[in-house]
């Protein structure tokens, strides 16, 4: 089994209000010096067999389609041992 | 009178404002036609509305499920090949994720769900479903949304303008932090339009703060009429 992890991140430039919310709420709780959240989502996906080029170019595909709007997000992926 | 035009109303799991826009149709004088999400053809209707609700929750992001339903593959085909189209709130949503409109719909800068009689300027009336209006025609009409600010990058936007397609703008407050005011937008052919405020609740004065809805349903059967 292989597992794959795409993380999702507004782009820079779009406002984030949820990532504005927490930033004041970690301020309020403490914590100096923050001078940025920014909120994302993580997918896990777990495959079976091994992760061959296709497949992968496949989630790259479902990553940038599905996954994100690369409108307003970026993704990354990362292939980890699960 | 009925126009003898048949609008199509696509029911997601998670629609909500389906039977809105059928009545909607009706009052205007079409014939509503039910559409499923899981159909794989769009039962020659004339046009179609994307309702407002939460299409399989709003989970992922909204509209990003509903986009890749089995109904949307013809819709997308037909909307490329001029059929008019109205995405009102989560249909909006939709119609970008399905990049049939530039631009994504966003959180409410402010965080907050919000539901208001929202006053508009319609900025266009070269669409399939705003040539009723007069541009300059100030409407209230019904908002409600969690996730209803408009964005695009500044060459997108400046691009909209440009060419005439911002086809409504916020008055008086702007609700949820949408880029220059930008309440709805068509494509460049003017038959898919996309709207954050909800026309098919202000079509009866029993319900409605305004009849004002009535004109986005008018104008189409009016577009089809005259095509």
């Amino acid at each position: 089994m292989a597992r794959v992890v795409v993380d999702v991140l507004l782009k820079p430039e779009i406002l984030d209000p949820q990532g504005k919310a927490v930033e004041g709420a970690l301020g309020r709780l403490g914590l100096a010096g923050v001078s940025s959240v920014r909120q994302g989502k993580t997918f896990t996906i777990d495959v079976d067999g091994d992760l061959d080029d296709a497949r992968l170019a496949q989630l790259h595909e479902l990553a940038g389609s599905l996954l994100s709007n690369p409108v307003i997000e970026d993704y990354s992926i990362r292939e980890v041992t699960a | 009178m009925t126009s003898g035009m048949r609008i199509g109303v696509v029911t997601f799991p998670g629609s909500l404002d389906d039977r809105d826009a059928a009545r909607a149709v009706r009052i205007a004088g079409g014939e509503a036609v039910a559409l499923w999400h899981a159909d794989a053809d769009l039962h020659g209707v004339d046009g179609v509305v994307l309702p407002g609700g939460f299409s399989y929750g709003d989970y992922l992001r909204c509209g990003a499920i509903a986009r890749f339903a089995p109904v949307m593959t013809p819709l997308i085909d037909a909307a490329k090949g001029g059929l008019p189209i109205l995405g009102i709130c989560n249909g909006f949503q939709v119609l970008c994720e399905s990049h049939l409109l530039p631009g994504a719909l966003v959180r409410n800068d402010h965080l907050h769900f919000i539901c208001r009689d929202q006053k508009l300027r319609i900025e266009s009336n070269s669409t399939a479903w705003t040539s009723d209006f007069e541009v300059g025609q100030e409407i209230v009409i019904p908002l409600k949304n969690g996730e209803g600010g408009y964005v695009a990058d500044d060459k997108t936007l400046d691009q909209l303008e440009g060419d005439g397609r911002v086809i409504a703008r916020y008055l008086d407050i702007n609700p949820n932090g949408s880029r220059r005011d930008i309440a709805g937008i068509t494509n460049e052919r003017g038959n898919v339009v996309g709207l954050m405020p909800h026309p098919e609740h202000a079509v009866e004065a029993l319900t409605g703060p305004t009849t004002d809805g009535l004109g986005f349903f008018t104008s189409v059967l009016t577009s089809l009429v005259n095509r």
